[in-house]
């Protein structure tokens, strides 16, 4: 048994979902307990989707368990079948309809209904969300590109030199982070280098647009979580390679673009020079100087995070000071990335430690998701959000990449913006008892009155009661430190204090003076 | 449970006694009893809720609540894995060791209710069981209760409904001797509860208490001299655990709307022979103000069709409401489960054209619902939108219980929840 307060993930029958509901012409036939219809409203309320998922839930109830659930199962499908006449069906379980054990996937397919059933596997008491999504999309893949597969061991043959070079951008789902946006950045980009795209599939593509999906010459997987079972397995059987870099941020977008040209077999001439990229400019000009070294933390899935964390250190010139994903199934690729930036990977699904993570950090800014978000605005913390989990606003009416040159201008924005203007910061360091303007307001630009109060009510417990395991090791505050530290803007406030208390220890300090703070300061830097 | 358990999805149109009611049995488009967790963790302030579930469970609360709204919950899911579903030894001992961490970080609280869910009753994890045991390890500081929010037990507020009949049996009794005392039923914004105290009040009923109350540690006496008012229609449990301590049930209609209102405070001051006149005295001026508030509303919803949902139960008394104190027109009136004794007063409101309908069969109310082209349609959040789209405006049922509704100062709040769909559609030109 796992405590959670809150989760990062939904169960693998919710990816499922996310599938069916990105599809057209695909119904999913849910074995679920009444209450489970709750995650229709992910769907029409959080991502505002239009319509309804088409998802039809057996939604059976206690005095159903002593009948026939396993009928009930069966009518749900026919009758789904009748009134929506889709072209493939999925049938599949929930958490509790698992535990009754009445087959869906056998009992859909002994309907004997003129469409295909996909039975969906999605075991719940050992798998998440993001493995169900993947799962599902691979069985999907399997049962309608699986017919067109050429023999095993079959070479592929070349493409005539008359037919352009295709591809299918694979991945997008429903409830997505900005995954309709990055398809929209992708697919201009692709048909600007002059490759034709095949099929877009979770997102947008008919049962009959799987059964095309090998005769593309090469994948575009865009989310490896989503996309990379069913890649692999139409890189085996097709021999259709698939691109390894996600393009987030300028560096990513601009190997990408290298590696569709050597997929395509294109020569770079093709791509149009007026690809615009305000990223570089708006990075190197003199306003930004105040990013530099900023300290950030970085959470969410593994391939928001790789690439963030890659962004903010390389093209941002913050400085990465802690990073991690809940996705256990890509936690090898996180732990290389963090091992470059001479970090350790925290890999966890644990809420409450990530929050003790970026309590211990105090990074001036967190890149994570909708969780990071409230434990950032708990501890007076800039945050931007990078990855699912997401809420409402995090689904924005503007177009608003993440990929691609046009994805790297709106991390330029969504970053920054959070962060104490430059100018701003040095002012609020320097007349910090100006009675308008001090430790109590926040950036000029963001009118937000909640954290008015909350960020310097949290700033007062951090610095007040540093994490236990330090306590034992710092020397005791003189007064004078105590006030001089409170000068500090408090942002830094809790990091100085922490340095502080480090250099004490290290130097056997019994008493920490104002000497102290200012001989730390030096040690240490900013 | 009321209705005809039927093995296939179908409609069976029965006639009742007193009203005809369609009943039902398809696809339920509702939430389950754990959702009720979200406003009862605010309400009991000492009360932590642990639901025994899966991760569909806690992904459930998070998502419904409008995810992460508060900053460290009173709730949290101690998520079954494959181990616990192999042996219930392990997932009890599994469940002691979730406790025993929760409690080590939550000093504060000081009763926790172990929440039972669909996969814990499939399973057969005895949490009454549980509650006992971990209530003697943890005594006195810490009392142990369950309940189930499970879908399968539970429709939506019948969550709030199995909590409160949980703690009914815990409550000390009244000593024998003591006076009449008067008990509302049903968990109320605390402003509610302030202007309902005041009016009892003045109407001389002093001894008052409401359940649940705002700290396990204050809980409600009960017994033979308690006479109880139910504040919502869900409590069908709790007014059975009530009556089984002895205490009686005041019927009335609920408290919504001025004459809801009016006549659920007079089945109070006739239990307790208040005078006509103080009863004038007391309630003239306020009902009054109440009428006044909603006579804004009134050109605005006279006559307009609406169609219900079946959604939290208080379908019935908001048509009733909405009907003879506002003009709107009842096109369908469903309800997860319609509890006739109860409701027998607001039943007998109800316009006799009214259709009723219990259960549901979602494609085929649907199906109802767009060939009736209401003006307003009352449903959960995963129609809303939807239905949106096809052009119907809509009401989300889940308002109806997030926000101040009861009393006379509310009725303006509450029929404004029904007039600002339609006003915010004449407002826009896009």
């Amino acid at each position: 048994m796992e405590l959670t307060l809150w989760t990062y993930e939904g169960p693998p029958h919710v990816g499922a979902m996310r599938i069916a509901t990105a599809m057209k012409d695909v119904h999913y036939v849910l074995h679920a307990p009444q209450g489970d219809t709750y995650a229709d409203l992910l769907f029409t309320m959080i991502e505002r989707l239009p319509d309804r998922p088409p998802v039809t839930y057996t939604t059976f109830e206690a005095r159903d368990l002593g009948g026939d659930t396993a009928e009930i199962f069966k009518n749900a499908v026919a009758e789904a079948y009748d009134r929506f006449q889709p072209r493939a069906i999925l049938v599949g379980a929930s958490c509790t309809a698992e535990l009754i054990q009445d087959d869906p996937g056998g009992l859909g397919r002994a309907l004997g209904l003129p469409i295909p059933v996909v039975p969906l596997e999605l075991p719940a008491y050992q798998r998440k969300e993001n493995w169900g999504t993947a799962e599902t999309f691979y069985q999907i893949v399997r049962a309608f590109a699986g017919a067109n597969a050429p023999e095993a061991g079959t070479e592929r043959p070349p493409r005539p030199a008359d037919k352009r070079a295709s591809c299918n951008i694979l991945g997008a789902t429903a409830l997505g982070f900005r995954h309709r946006d990055d398809v929209r950045e992708i697919s201009g980009l692709l048909r600007r280098m002059g490759v034709e795209i095949n099929v877009t599939a979770p997102l947008g593509a008919r049962p009959a647009d799987i059964a095309r999906l090998g005769e593309a010459d090469f994948n575009v997987v865009l989310y490896p979580e989503t996309a990379g079972l069913a890649a692999t397995w139409l890189e085996r059987t097709f021999r259709q390679p698939s691109t390894k870099t996600v393009p987030i941020g300028v560096g990513a977008t601009r190997e990408f673009i290298d590696e569709v040209l050597e997929l395509a077999g294109l020569d770079s001439a093709r791509l149009p020079d007026d690809e615009l990229t305000r990223l570089p400019w708006f990075s190197r000009s003199v306003d930004s100087t105040y990013l530099t070294g900023k300290r950030v933390f970085v959470f969410g899935d593994a391939t928001h995070v790789a690439a963030a964390a890659r962004v903010a250190q390389h093209e941002l010139g913050f400085s990465v000071v802690g990073l991690g994903t809940y996705t256990r199934e890509y936690a090898r690729e996180v732990r290389a990335v963090a091992e470059e930036l001479g970090l350790e990977a925290l890999i966890t699904d644990d809420y409450l430690e990530v929050e003790a993570t970026i309590k211990e950090l105090q990074p001036e800014l967190v890149l994570g998701t909708q969780m990071e978000r409230h434990i950032a605005k708990r501890l007076g913390i800039s945050c931007a959000v990078i990855s699912a989990p997401v809420h409402v606003q995090d689904f924005p009416a503007r177009y608003s990449p993440q990929m691609g040159f046009e994805g790297a201008n709106v991390l330029f924005d969504d970053w920054v913006h959070p962060l104490m203007m430059g100018l701003e910061e040095h002012l609020l360091g320097m007349f910090r008892e100006d009675f308008e303007f001090n430790d109590h307001s926040v950036p000029s630009h963001l009118a937000n009155a909640g954290s008015v109060q909350s960020a310097p009510d949290l700033e007062q417990q951090m610095v007040t009661s540093p994490a236990a395991g330090e306590t034992a090791i710092s020397g005791v505050w003189s007064l004078e430190a105590e006030e001089e530290l409170r000068k500090i803007p408090f942002f830094v406030r809790g990091k100085a204090r922490r340095n502080t208390e480090k250099f004490a220890a290290m130097n056997h300090v019994d008493v920490i003076t104002v000497e102290t703070l200012y001989d730390a300061k030096a040690h240490f830097g900013r | 449970m009321t209705g005809t358990a039927l093995a296939s999805p179908s409609v069976a149109c029965a006639v009742d006694k007193e009203a005809p009611v369609l009943r039902e049995r398809g696809q339920r488009e509702v939430f389950c009893g754990l959702t009720g967790i979200i406003w009862l963790h605010r309400k009991i302030q000492d009360a932590f809720f642990l639901v025994v579930g899966s991760r569909t469970c806690a992904h459930l609360i998070q998502s419904a609540a409008g995810v992460m709204i508060f900053a460290e919950p009173r709730f949290a899911t101690a998520i079954m894995g494959e181990k616990d579903l192999a042996g219930l030894t392990d997932a009890n001992e599994e469940l002691d060791r979730a406790v025993e961490k929760l409690l080590a970080r939550r000093p504060d609280i000081k009763l926790l209710f172990l929440v039972g869910s669909c996969p814990s009753e499939v399973i057969k994890l005895d949490l009454s069981r549980a509650a006992e045991r971990l209530s003697a390890t943890h005594a006195p500081d810490v009392r142990v209760l369950n309940y189930s929010g499970s879908g399968i037990e539970t429709t939506f507020t019948q969550g709030e409904d199995a909590c409160l009949a949980a703690m009914v049996p815990t409550f000390p009794a009244e000593p024998a001797d003591s006076e009449k005392s008067l008990m509302v039923v049903g968990t109320l914004p605390d402003v509610v509860e302030d202007q309902f105290r005041r009016l009892f009040d003045e109407l001389g009923i002093e001894s008052m208490q409401f359940l649940p109350p705002r700290h396990s540690t204050e809980p409600p006496t009960v017994g033979k001299n308690t006479r109880f008012l139910l504040a919502q229609p869900f409590l069908a449990e709790t007014a059975r655990a009530l009556e089984e301590r002895g205490a009686e049930r005041i019927a009335a209609p609920f408290p919504f709307g001025a004459e809801g209102t009016t006549s659920w405070l007079r089945a109070a001051a006739n239990e307790w022979q208040v005078s006509r006149e103080r009863f004038a005295a007391v309630t003239e001026t306020k009902r009054r103000r109440a009428e006044l508030s909603l006579e804004r509303y009134r050109d605005r919803l006279n006559g307009q069709r609406i169609f219900f949902f079946p959604d939290s139960q208080l379908e019935i008394p908001m048509a009733r409401f909405l009907s003879r104190e506002l003009g709107m027109e009842l096109i369908e009136v469903g309800t997860p489960y319609l509890h006739r004794h109860h409701l027998a007063d607001e039943l007998s409101m109800l316009p006799e054209t009214v259709v009723l309908s219990e259960g549901q069969d979602v494609e085929r109310q649907l199906d109802r619902c767009r060939s009736a082209k209401p003006d307003l349609v009352v449903c959960g959040l995963g129609l809303a939108n939807p239905l949106e789209t096809e052009g119907l405006a809509t009401k989300w049922s889940i308002e109806l219980l997030f926000t101040p509704t009861h009393g006379y100062e509310q009725a303006g709040d509450l029929a404004e929840l029904f007039a600002r769909p339609l006003r915010r559609r004449e407002k826009l030109r896009v």
